[in-house]
């Protein structure tokens, strides 16, 4: 039934931009490290997502199981296609996810680990632009044999993804930052969000214009149907936003960055996820082909239907615990 | 040799045994927990206290561990193991999302109580914490044996036309009557392997007369609970054995290293089974009828034998063969420990006992490699198959080059030797050198030792 199909795949689009909004901020901290010379501020920004990182690393797990469950020919197929990206984002996530088991242990070795720290949430993030780039392009079967042709997430275009997958969770967790810190700290994540979401404005223009002459994609549709309402809002409200995000900056209104840049990955998830629909490997195979069958669907719907609303509540709580701004002192078991 | 069926093998061998110690260590120490925890809310005895705050921290420790490794293995399953995702995913599937909801569940809601919570919440809701992270270790187990079970057992299915497999009864495929003796066999491994690590680092203390109320009263408790437990793993164990010769008589024969069909068939105790030869090329000692007594429980009972099939449909057999006598072994060794400590407790002499201290100290990896050499002798027996009799390794390995499968290795092997083998052991090794916090520094729950912000731990 296509109803059980589209309600789990909604499932599995909402645990995916749970994932990017919640780890991609806790990535963008680790991204920011270097740039951050004080230890002690340093620990601070570790102290802004020690306690909920672990929570939102599992929403990717969870996004992992929901795909392989739901539309196992779509996971099979991906999976396998992205074979190197993936390794590396798994590879990256557990350096970072051991730097945040130690770096509030280690006294000698803290330096290797805040190193490690930045290099496993560079990684990962870097799979993530190339995933993103080589899904929007889609994949080429070889017509022999059907299977994937290898290694299609190496060129230009998905190297530019990755570069502007930096810069987004870059911004987004200095906004973060923003919200969460005081003083001559939080003025520093203000002049660096100032910065770059210049630098994020250029690479969204950049995909805009570039992507759909090189890429035979569902893109296209965008720009024929460049006269539609919809289409015109999507642009109008996604400026709007970026907008309202400098406008905060400049005027040093601390909470609102935030707000609008998670604003903003909503809507260009939403535009992503629109332009490939009914297709879950892009062009090839929809997802009413890939799906599992109906009794599978239905059981995990019901699970899905207990959970998700326990988890939202959850994260929303624990999220309350731990809101307001940190204190300098670390965070230890 | 190395093609991209031995090399995802090996990667996924080698990342499933380093995952499964840490759920496993995890699954046995939040069950003592939940028993130390109940005896000091019931006695006040802050010696319990003590024990809790210190083996959470190794808990806290381990648990982090699991849930990173585990993102490992669930990504294998597409990038390594397409095939399998393609054929079987509608079956496994639902099971795996069961268990990463579990999982969640319990993570999201109270691992942070358990761990962060001392002094934020009140005592009772903090050991309701500690019984819900307990219980949800236990649900998760199941969910992922539960799946292992159908890999080893398929039942409840139906083919399509296009080759893939579907459930066609759920309740069928969860309460799997195979999968009761296997999950509780793995749980009773679990709560073994822990019980022998604290041995261990009680005996390590106590030999030194360090903190000695806290080993004392860990090492009477881990010792206790091992001679419970072991009469009953062995019996559980048999009867899984039994189930395995009635499902899988192949694995059963690798496992004894028997080729030929045969009455009465004997245990051998040592030998050393070649598959190109079709033969044991050594063979030691062996007791009469002890391989029918032992898997059929009759007498005379026939046996099939590894030559029933042909070679390319057998698993490995030395590996079956030798990692099943590790594991058995181990199991007499832990049953022999037992019955010794437990009498030396019993007459008050254990813990002046030096020469058992010290053997003692050296138990910690015993559990940990019975669970492995047990997982070892059912996966590579179900061999060559994935899924039994239905779906081979061979079918479900993923179309990627082989350097891609190596470099990803490389990769992965790098990062879990500096992370796990390294690193875990290091801060492990610092926190048990480090010990329990002093007795008198000791702060329980504010409102019950009138304390301050002390937290109760050594800096």
């Amino acid at each position: 039934m296509i109803s059980l199909a589209l309600s789990w795949l909604f499932v599995i689009a909402f645990i995916i931009i749970m994932y990017i909004i919640l780890d991609g901020f806790t990535l963008g901290v680790g991204l920011l490290f270097p740039w951050i010379k004080d230890t002690k501020d340093r620990d601070t920004m570790i102290s802004t997502v020690l306690p909920v990182w672990d929570g939102n690393e599992t929403w990717l797990v969870f996004a992992g199981a929901a795909l392989y469950a739901g539309f196992p020919d779509a996971f099979a197929i991906l999976m396998s296609a992205l074979y190197l990206p993936l390794i590396l984002l798994i590879v990256g996530l557990l350096l970072r996810g051991i730097s945040f088991e130690f770096i509030h242990k280690a006294s000698s070795s803290i330096h290797v680990w805040e190193k490690c720290f930045f290099a496993g949430s560079l990684m990962a993030v870097i799979a993530q632009g190339l995933v993103v780039g080589t899904y929007v392009q889609g994949f080429t079967f070889d017509s022999q044999t059907g299977a994937v042709i290898p290694h299609q997430w190496l060129n230009l275009f998905s190297v530019f993804c990755a570069a502007a997958m930096i810069i987004a969770y870059t911004l987004l967790g200095s906004a973060r930052l923003i919200k969460k810190t005081n003083g001559a700290l939080q003025e520093r994540f203000f002049v660096i969000s100032g910065r770059l979401q210049w630098l994020l404005l250029f690479a969204v223009i950049f995909v805009g214009i570039y992507s759909p002459n090189i890429i035979n994609s569902q893109l296209k549709t965008w720009f024929t149907l460049q006269n539609s309402p919809f289409i015109v809002m999507f642009v109008i409200v996604s400026f709007m936003l970026m907008g309202m995000h400098a406008f905060a900056i400049k005027q040093r209104i601390e909470k609102l960055p935030f707000i609008t840049l998670v604003g903003t990955f909503i809507l260009a998830y939403i535009g992503f996820l629109a332009s490939d629909l009914p297709y879950i490997v892009p062009h090839q195979i929809t997802f009413m082909q890939a799906k599992a069958d109906d009794g599978a669907l239905i059981l995990m719907l019901y699970g899905a239907a207990v959970l998700l609303p326990l988890l939202l509540f959850y994260t929303a709580y624990a999220y309350h615990i731990f809101s307001g701004k940190v204190d300098e002192n670390k965070t230890e078991y | 040799m190395l093609t991209t069926l031995f090399l995802s093998r090996f990667q996924f061998a080698f990342t499933m045994a380093i995952h499964i110690i840490f759920p496993a260590f995890s699954i046995g120490l939040v069950s003592f927990l939940v028993f130390m925890e109940g005896a000091w809310l019931k006695t006040k005895n802050p010696v319990y206290y003590q024990i809790i705050r210190f083996w959470t921290k190794v808990f806290a420790l381990t648990f982090g561990m699991g849930v990173v490794s585990g993102i490992v293995m669930e990504f294998q399953l597409g990038t390594n193991w397409a095939g399998f995702a393609k054929q079987v995913g509608s079956v496994l599937g639902p099971l795996f999302i069961y268990e990463v909801m579990s999982a969640f569940f319990v993570e999201a809601g109270f691992i942070g109580i358990l761990i962060f919570g001392w002094n934020k919440v009140g005592a009772k809701l903090h050991y309701l914490a500690t019984i819900m992270v307990a219980i949800g270790t236990l649900i998760s187990a199941y969910w992922i044996l539960s799946a292992n079970s159908w890999m080893q057992h398929p039942i409840a299915y139906t083919q399509l036309a296009d080759g893939k497999y579907i459930a066609t009864d759920w309740l069928a495929i969860m309460f799997n009557p195979y999968n009761l003796p296997r999950y509780l066999h793995m749980v009773m491994a679990a709560w073994l392997t822990t019980s022998f690590v604290i041995i261990s680092i009680s005996s390590y203390y106590l030999i030194r007369s360090l903190h000695i109320e806290f080993a004392k009263k860990c090492l009477r408790f881990a010792i206790i609970a091992v001679m419970i437990l072991i009469p009953i793993q062995i019996f559980i164990g048999d009867v899984a054995g039994v189930n395995v010769y009635k499902e899988q008589p192949l694995k059963t024969a690798a496992m004894e290293g028997l080729w030929e069909t045969e009455k009465g068939a004997p245990t051998i105790l040592f030998a050393i089974p070649s598959n190109t030869q079709q033969k044991n090329l050594f063979e030691f000692g062996s007791i009469p009828h002890g391989s029918a007594i032992l898997n059929t429980h009759q007498y005379n009972a026939e046996l099939i034998g590894l030559k029933t099939v042909a070679p390319d449909e057998q698993p490995e057999v030395w590996l079956v063969f030798f990692s099943f006598r590790i594991m058995v072994g181990l199991g007499l060794l832990m049953l022999g420990y037992a019955i010794i400590a437990n009498f030396l407790l019993a007459k008050n002499k254990l813990y002046e006992n030096k020469k058992i201290l010290f053997l003692s100290q050296f138990m910690a990896p015993i559990g940990f490699i019975a669970l492995l050499t047990g997982w070892i002798t059912a996966e590579v027996g179900r061999q060559p198959w994935a899924i039994y009799g239905l779906v081979r390794t061979a079918d479900a390995v993923s179309n990627v080059s082989k350097h891609d499968v190596m470099i990803g290795f490389t990769l992965i092997f790098i990062v879990y030797v500096i992370i796990f083998g390294i690193f875990y052991f290091y801060f492990l090794d610092k926190t048990i050198k480090k010990g329990p916090a002093d007795i008198d520094s000791v702060q329980p729950f504010s409102f019950l030792g009138g304390g301050s912000e002390e937290t109760g731990d050594k800096k």
